[in-house]
């Protein structure tokens, strides 16, 4: 339970309530890390949130965050300034399926931050880019303004990898499709042996598992990012219950198709 | 590893098994009367113990009285239960201080290094011991102090030879009868004026004690007297609760009127969570003092029915009363099962006695039980 | 080169349909093309028409005092733009703009409106089909009621 302290060596403020940190151990340490996983993490004092890990999975030196901003401990952390310790615990939690992903066509569905614990996964596929077949990213996001990694969206085209950005409003400069990311899984018109990997708000995610599967991709080819109230990381202090599973053990990333059963039962 | 025969200690013995753990650099808790009640503290010596003390428990009822006899552990379970040692109501975790540069230096957190001995545990409470062993210390993050520290308790256990009003380990399988897992195990047998105990050692650090103690070997009568006392106990219990298929029961009926029905008279104040020797749920939180100097994490006892404790983005999960009585008894009786591979029941008792309005966790599962043979019938 | 009738057909809206409606319904049709930035319709004005995309894409936007031109939805190829035609007081509620240059088929509202009229059959399969994708665009709306994205209040 005891953390290690991580050094912020570079801030990029994302939108207007959103950054990425870069870290670095301070005792100049590594992390390993799965895409999928989180880390507990705290600016000194002001409360331990659990926060997926944004970075690239093959560089073990440097620890990246994308935090959004809604309260005390998430506020006092993407105020930490360049040199600023952060006291860090983890990796914690089940990655993304990337292994179960070879050799299919995979999609890559994300609404709002949700795109930030799927960048790690879309930088280990984009990585090894042969062992994969179509690449689609269908993301959404509030509005311009609120998306994240934007020059970075390019990149990725670049590399390999469909990419489809949609807002729920938009000004007329904006000329990409306004919508919601099911309108975005219907017209990408995905092969049935896709494998979906899933992040967003519950009810994002809900719709689109019924888009996926409207498009043929079933519930047991979709892995979604769970989040519930999360205190300790470690399966000990029993917050993060979902119906039989602890997120912290069990998830954060669940089968679909084990999830329905849980998710259609309210305030459980 | 349990002597088959066994020994005797005259109940003035007692004194001297205290004294003997205290040499031995422990620090001794045990049940004690406090607030008008048997609680668990730090006994000194055997006057401490609940002498002549009995209790009558039932839903939302807990009255202590006296017995006829001298009895030291003539009662059953009282609120406290052993899990406040296995897990504090409040642990420091982790601190650090602000050094001149503005950074945080981590400090070590400072401990009672005396192990513990406990007295008078029941079978019930050893089970869920064993239980909370499995959340603690079964998992990746297992604390190595923690593990550690559990590893040196030691154990004396005491065979209840009188079952409570709400007690009902027989239908969970936890007692009433301690097979293993303790020091020592005591019988209390009071008979023709004499007070004493039939003892057995329950492995070889439980039979070094005993070896000093003042003991003599068990006859066949002292023997049976033991057997027959514990008897008492199996024959005794306050409640029922059929356990059979209780997971797919109730995760079967999570939308059952029978939630409303009993968030009516729940008030959410949590005192079942409390008393329960295998609940859990801590809220893990950070403090700083005022100059912001110092900064401490703490693990606290929480509870699953604060309307925090499902906390996220803006509100709770599980809102209402009824949600909230669902998942803890769920948690309990059905998914502890699939996150820890048991029951988290023992059958103790505590949640009934202690609910200030008489919910009973076993007539809960009862009406669900009946509701569900009826729609079977139905269908 | 696709005749009306098939390219009609092709779209997922209109799949299905009998051969006999398809060409009723391509007698009320002709093909149009527009240009990028250009207006397809204007908020208030009588909608007597109804488009399906062939290619390209169409922003539905209000004027909203204070924030300017806001699109509230994009629609792309295969969907259809308006619904005006079938109800009083048949006027659009939207403006319309292609985001690029794009190629439609435009139906004559009244025209249909009379053939469902007297085939109640053809009304039956229109309407059936309409109310199929009203139920999806009104599912995305109620999605973005809620507002998914917006803040949360504390940790």
């Amino acid at each position: 339970m005891t953390p290690a302290g991580y050094r912020v060596l570079e801030r990029t403020r994302e939108t207007s309530d959103t950054w990425t940190l870069r870290l670095r151990a301070a005792g100049g340490g590594t992390m390993a890390f799965l895409p999928g996983q989180f880390t507990m993490i705290s600016a000194g004092g002001a409360g331990e949130i659990p926060i997926s890990i944004s970075g690239d999975p093959h560089d073990e030196e440097l620890l990246v965050h994308t935090v959004r901003d809604v309260g005390p401990a998430s506020g006092a952390i993407c105020a930490a300034a360049v040199g600023e310790l952060l006291w860090v615990r983890g990796p914690f939690g089940r990655p993304w399926p990337l292994e179960e992903a070879e050799g299919r066509d995979v999609a890559i569905v994300a609404g709002g931050i949700g795109l930030a614990p799927l960048r790690p996964a879309i930088l280990g596929l984009l990585g090894a880019r042969e062992r994969y077949g179509r690449l689609v990213l269908l993301y959404g996001g509030r509005s311009p303004e609120q998306l994240l990694y934007g020059p970075e969206l390019e990149a990725w085209r670049e590399r390999g990898i469909e990419v489809q950005v949609t807002v729920d409003s938009a000004g007329p400069e904006w000329l990409g499709p306004v919508g919601v990311v099911p309108g975005l899984i219907r017209r990408a018109e995905l092969a049935p042996g896709t494998l979906a990997m899933l992040c967003g708000p519950e009810v994002m995610m809900r719709f689109s598992a019924g888009s996926l599967a409207a498009s043929g991709v079933p519930a047991h080819s979709v892995h979604a990012s769970m989040e519930r109230n999360m205190q300790c990381g470690i399966a000990h202090c029993g917050h993060c219950q979902l119906g039989p599973t602890l997120v912290c053990r069990d998830g954060p990333v669940y089968r679909w198709s084990e999830l329905e059963r849980w998710t259609a039962v309210r305030e459980l | 590893m349990s002597t088959a025969a066994g020994h005797t200690l005259e109940s003035s013995g007692i004194g001297e098994l205290i004294a003997a753990l205290s040499r031995r650099g422990y620090l001794v808790v045990g049940p004690t009367v406090a607030g008008q009640a048997i609680v668990y503290g730090e006994l000194r010596s055997a006057a401490e113990l609940p002498a002549g003390w009995g209790d009558e428990q039932e839903a939302g009822h807990y009255r202590l009285r006296r017995r006829e006899d001298e009895a030291l552990f003539g009662y059953a379970v009282g609120p406290h239960s052993w899990k406040r040692y296995q897990l504090p109501p409040d642990a420091l975790l982790w601190r650090a201080r602000r050094a001149e540069d503005g950074t945080l230096e981590p400090l070590e957190p400072e401990r009672d290094p005396r192990p513990l001995a406990l007295i008078g545990v029941r079978s019930c409470e050893l089970h869920a011991m064993g239980i909370m062993d499995r959340v603690r210390l079964g998992g990746a993050h297992a604390d190595p102090g923690e593990r550690e520290r559990r590893r040196q308790m030691f154990i004396v256990a005491v065979q209840c030879t009188v079952a409570g009003g709400t007690c009902f380990c027989t239908s969970m399988g936890t007692g009433p009868e301690a097979r293993d897992g303790y020091d020592l195990a005591l019988t209390e047998v009071i008979e023709d004026g004499r007070h004493y105990f039939v003892m057995q050692a329950g492995s070889e650090r439980g039979a070094e004690l005993m070896a000093e103690l003042d003991t003599a070997p068990a006859s066949e009568a002292e023997v049976g007297a033991g057997a027959a006392a514990r008897s008492a106990a199996a024959a005794g219990m306050g409640r029922e609760l059929d356990s059979a298929d209780i997971r797919e029961l109730l995760l079967g009926n999570l939308e059952s009127p029978r939630w409303a029905e009993v968030a009516e008279r729940c008030l959410s104040c949590g005192n079942c969570t409390m008393v329960c020797p295998t609940c859990f749920c801590t809220s893990v939180e950070d403090t700083t003092d005022l100059a912001g100097e110092t900064v401490e994490r703490h693990e606290r006892w929480d509870s699953c029915f604060t309307v925090d404790h499902s906390y996220i983005h803006g509100g709770p999960v599980r809102a209402t009363t009824s949600s909230r009585y669902r998942q803890w008894m769920t948690h309990k009786l059905a998914t502890w099962f699939d996150q820890f591979g048991s029951s988290g029941c023992v059958g103790c008792g505590r949640c009934i006695t202690w609910c200030p309005v008489g919910i009973d966790i076993t007539e809960q599962a009862r009406l669900m039980r009946e509701d569900q043979i009826a729609a079977d019938a139905d269908a | 080169m696709r005749t009306l009738d098939q390219l009609i057909a092709a779209s997922p809206t209109f799949r299905g349909l009998a051969d006999e409606y398809l060409a009723l319904i391509a007698g009320c049709a002709v093909n149009e093309r527009i240009d990028a930035g250009a207006e397809l319709f204007h908020e208030g004005d009588p909608a007597e028409r109804f488009y399906l995309i062939r290619k390209g894409s169409l922003a539905l936007e209000l004027q909203v005092p204070g924030r300017g031109r806001v699109i509230i939805e994009t629609l792309h190829a295969g969907d259809v733009a308006g619904w005006s035609w079938l109800f009083e007081p048949h006027r659009w509620q939207f403006d319309a703009r292609a985001l690029e240059p794009t190629a439609l088929v435009a139906f004559d509202g009244t025209c249909l409106r009379g053939k469902c009229e007297s085939d109640h059959e053809l009304g039956y399969e229109l309407m059936r089909r309409f109310a199929g994708t009203l139920t999806e665009r009104l599912q995305a709306a109620r999605l973005r009621l809620l507002d998914v994205y917006g803040h949360g209040r504390g940790d």
